[in-house]
């Protein structure tokens, strides 16, 4: 249906039609079947809500829903959402191109290094900001300075934006590495100076990495609730969350998730709004080529100046925090406890990043190469799983429980981590799908089309062709959910196995009998099994770059 | 569909992926056999412990209970509020034996649904009346203390305000930390609301709001504040700072109790219950039983410096002074604490609702 002519590769986007179908036959039975169960799963919480919502009593639920606080909480979660999103970007930018394209020194550790808040949990992030300053703060007792503790508004910023920045880097580093370097010669060859190149055909380029990474970041300043309340910036969730869990009353706890549901998918409207009709890969017939790197010249100092301060205030500050609190812990009496928190961790946070990746090639592959109303609405549904609160997410699957028989709770439920895993997959999806989207946005159906001229079968095809290409996707995928993983505390604490303990349900439970010494080894630990993880996962990434 | 060969480099690629999503799946096999392998199955004298309580805290009491008596428990470590509304969803068919709450409110939330089951006497009998439901549907394990902390470095203890209701004088105009969100803090405005009655209680917040407090999410939030010089007095609960000082005895952090009777000095209390849904009712009270026992009394006594709720138990916990009065005796505290039912914390709903009213929630 498109020329087969081979045209040079266009500079700009192909803004298509609408409904920019690949093919028109209908999708097959097995690449429908996987998006649909995820659909459903999704869907459970979402009915439980909804259930429970029908529940309340008209009168106090008018009480609890019309109220002018409200709107102005609304309004601290719309300003803050906006800020965290402007300096994420501003962050992951640079810090993008530069461990992509430039001739960066020591480009590995930096790749590794600057996704590594992401292992920082939220609140251990706003803990150690707020160990900072003040009169008996860590920079008042080194160096004598009282310099006042970050809160509030700046306060939540920051930290939101010093752990959430990696997401929109990883989706910014996954679009610039599968993007084609021939459409930058082109550009350059038509006379474009290297700046308005960036602009004018990376930058157009890079939305869709762009709207992915946004969204994520956005739910998770929309959904957070650690780092507001420690830094005392009330949010719409922050004064939700509190009744939710101070009224222990899942009627009008459901009406507080639905309304953060509610503002979760408007959110998710403007991006596919901001979306449609873009179409970025190839047009020609040949195949993407291995890119240039950039010389840097005497722009290295301050590149590699603004990356070590960027990784100084987002690692080195939670990880001297939380080093300097572990000095007085007695490590000894710890080790046997941080075996097996490690243990369980991993056991939950790797099955959960494998599945939730295979979940999500379905789920993004459908979306991309069927377009359709339905096949774009289950990729979106993966979205709203995400902006569930994992606390009702969590009940809904404590209800579903209510009707297994005996024998397959307790295997399910309080024996192995199968529903933990589900959990984890499902709710996470989001983050999985992002990137796995980015991917195919640049993955040239012609490809594809020449593979199943040739006799392929459409599996055989996706992977011998698709999946190659897709592979950087896959390698942030399956980081993202792993790292979300390891920090989830509501989904653990319901549905986890009987005794099982996590390296962050063992943070949380120091931290919050202000056992800080205890907490700090867990943290160190979480962020070191964390490191090696997406270590082994990326550098496999950049050896097939 | 035909298949036709294609190119060795292809192919290798397609191996490759192949071997990678097997070496995927067998490391989900292999945690699986390890986690299989390393629990044994479950046995039918097991208990199951819904825990509101932090691991650190009571893991060991848990231990030397499984050593004593053989019984092994299966702990699900959580967040009161979280544990309660999950039993409650889960009602009748909760695989629970005991809930060990941190606070009165999370069992009146059990207690509201009907899912709790009268205790024995025997245990009832351990602990002084209004330490327990009064219809014996739990009993409180250990008492935490509401008190007053404050910057001894920026407020003489000559300025320090006798009663709680004082806090709203304009002399402690911006310098008040508070945590409207914490559940022990709302358990306080319960019990002012039944003290005190309702008037009385929003007239106090109002009056509060307008002296300008400063909110923390948390009481170790508050102890940081005042830690910091950003707030000189809180109202918190009284062990956090306590254990505090074990780690780090110059912290400029000091705390004591409002004068005797005061709503200010509230003794909360975590507390324990056995679930109608309880396998096994009678290792669910044995293992009651055990927490009221002297030697685990004595170690919420030593270890986590809270309250002891049996005669025979000498709290060490009893650092704070009382206002109007000289220095007093380690245990005085409780004695100071005003004389409030314990199950009538149960009513959250209410001072939720007060607490929406008066734009703190």
């Amino acid at each position: 249906m498109s020329p087969a002519t081979a045209t040079p590769p266009a500079p700009v986007p192909v803004v298509a039609p609408p409904v920019a179908g690949r093919t028109s036959s209908p999708p097959p039975w097995y690449l429908v079947l996987p998006p649909l169960l995820c659909g459903l799963g999704v869907a459970i919480p979402l009915g439980y809500l909804a259930m429970r919502a029908f529940a309340a009593d008209p009168g106090e639920l008018a009480e609890l829903l019309l109220r002018w606080r409200n709107v102005s909480l609304l309004a601290n979660t719309l300003l803050l959402t906006v800020a965290v999103l402007a300096v994420t970007v501003a962050l992951a930018l640079p810090a993008a191109w530069l461990t992509v394209r430039a001739d960066l020194p020591a480009r590995g550790f930096f790749t590794l290094a600057l996704v590594m808040p992401l292992a920082v949990p939220g609140y251990l992030m706003a803990y150690t900001l707020l160990a900072i300053g003040g009169n008996y703060g860590a920079l008042a007792q080194l160096t004598g300075i009282t310099a006042p503790r970050l809160s509030g508004f700046v306060g939540a910023l920051v930290a939101l934006s010093l752990y959430n920045f990696p997401y929109m880097l990883l989706n910014l580093r996954a679009g610039l590495i599968t993007l084609d370097p021939a459409m930058e010669e082109s550009a350059r060859g038509l006379g474009l100076r290297p700046v308005a190149v960036f602009y004018r055909v990376v930058l157009p380029h890079l939305r869709p990495a762009l709207l992915a990474g946004s969204l994520i970041v956005g739910l998770h300043v929309i959904t957070d609730f650690g780092v507001v309340s420690l830094m005392g910036y009330e949010t719409f969730s922050y004064a939700l969350y509190a009744q939710y869990t101070a009224g222990m009353n899942p009627v009008y706890g459901a009406w507080i998730a639905l309304m953060l549901l509610a503002l979760a998918a408007a959110f998710i409207a403007i991006e596919i709004a901001l979306l449609r009709g873009l179409r970025l890969h190839r047009t020609g017939a040949t195949t993407t080529r291995r890119q240039r790197t950039v010389a840097l010249g005497a722009w290295k100092a301050p590149a590699l100046a603004l990356l070590t301060l960027i990784l100084l205030a987002a690692v080195a500050v939670p990880v001297a925090t939380m080093s300097y609190w572990a000095s007085r812990a007695d490590l000894a009496a710890l080790a046997p406890r941080l075996g097996s928190a490690v243990v369980d961790s991993l056991a939950v946070s790797i099955p959960a990043a494998v599945t939730a990746t295979l979940l999500a090639m379905p789920v993004a592959f459908l979306a991309r190469r069927y377009p359709s109303k339905r096949s774009l609405a289950l990729e979106r549904v993966s979205y709203l799983g995400y902006a569930t609160p994992s606390l009702a997410f969590a009940l809904a699957l404590v209800v579903a429980g209510v009707y297994l028989p005996d024998g397959a709770y307790r295997w399910l439920y309080q024996e192995l981590p199968v529903v933990l895993v589900y959990a984890y997959s499902l709710h996470f999806l989001a983050e999985a799908v992002g990137p796995v989207r980015a991917g195919l946005y640049q993955a040239t159906p012609k490809l594809e089309e020449a593979s199943r001229s040739l006799g392929h079968s459409q599996i055989a095809t996706f992977v011998r062709v698709t999946l190659p290409l897709l592979r950087s996707g896959l390698v942030v995928a399956m980081a993202l959910v792993f790292l979300s993983a390891m920090k989830e505390l509501p989904l653990t604490f319901l549905l986890s196995p009987l005794g099982f303990d996590t390296l962050a349900t063992n943070i949380w439970s120091h931290t919050r009998e202000a056992m800080y010494a205890e907490a700090a080894p867990f943290a160190l630990l979480i962020m070191l099994v964390s490191a090696a993880f997406v270590a082994v996962l990326l550098s496999h990434e950049r050896h097939e770059a | 569909m035909p298949h036709r060969p294609c190119h060795p480099r292809h192919r290798a690629q397609a191996m490759k992926n192949v071997l990678l999503v097997l070496f995927a799946l067998s490391l989900i096999v292999a945690f699986v056999l390890i986690l299989i392998l390393g629990r044994p199955g479950p046995a039918d004298d097991e208990l199951v412990l819904y825990a509101g309580r932090s691991r650190a805290l009571i893991e060991p009491i848990v231990e030397q209970f499984q050593e004593q008596t053989g019984i092994r428990v299966r702990p699900r470590y959580g967040n009161t509020a979280e544990l309660a509304m999950a039993l409650r969803e889960a009602g009748e068919r909760a695989r629970a034996d005991v809930f060990w709450a941190q606070d009165a409110g999370g069992l009146g939330a059990l207690v509201g649904a009907g899912l709790l089951s009268p205790l024995s006497d025997e245990l009832l009998d351990r602990v002084e009346p209004h330490y327990r439901h009064p219809e014996g549907l739990w009993v409180a394990t250990s008492g935490r203390a509401r008190v007053l902390a404050y910057a001894p470095d920026r407020i003489d203890e000559a300025n320090l305000p006798d009663s709680v209701f004082d806090l709203s004088d304009e002399r402690y105009r911006g310098r008040v930390a508070w945590a409207p969100t914490n559940a022990s803090f709302q358990a306080f405005v319960t019990a002012m609301r039944r003290q005190h009655g309702e008037e009385a209680a929003r007239d106090w917040l109002t009056a509060m709001q307008a002296n300008e407090p400063r909110a923390y999410a948390n009481n170790t939030g508050i102890l940081e504040g005042i830690a910091a010089g950003e707030v000189d007095l809180g109202i918190t609960n009284h062990y956090y700072l306590l254990r505090r000082l074990a780690e780090d005895p110059d912290y400029p952090v000091a705390q004591r109790s409002f004068e005797r009777g005061d709503i200010g000095n509230l003794l909360n209390i975590a507390g324990v219950a056995q679930l109608t849904a309880a396998r096994n009712p009678d290792t669910a009270q044995q293992f009651i039983a055990f927490i009221l026992s002297p030697e685990a009394q004595q170690y919420f006594a030593s270890e986590t410096m809270e309250y002891p709720v049996v005669e025979s138990v000498e709290s060490e916990a009893g650092v704070a002074g009382v206002a109007g009065g000289a220095r007093p005796a380690p245990g005085d505290v409780a004695e100071a604490a005003p004389q409030v039912d314990l199950d009538e914390l149960e009513d959250l709903e209410g001072t939720l609702r007060l607490l929406r009213e008066v734009g703190l929630l």
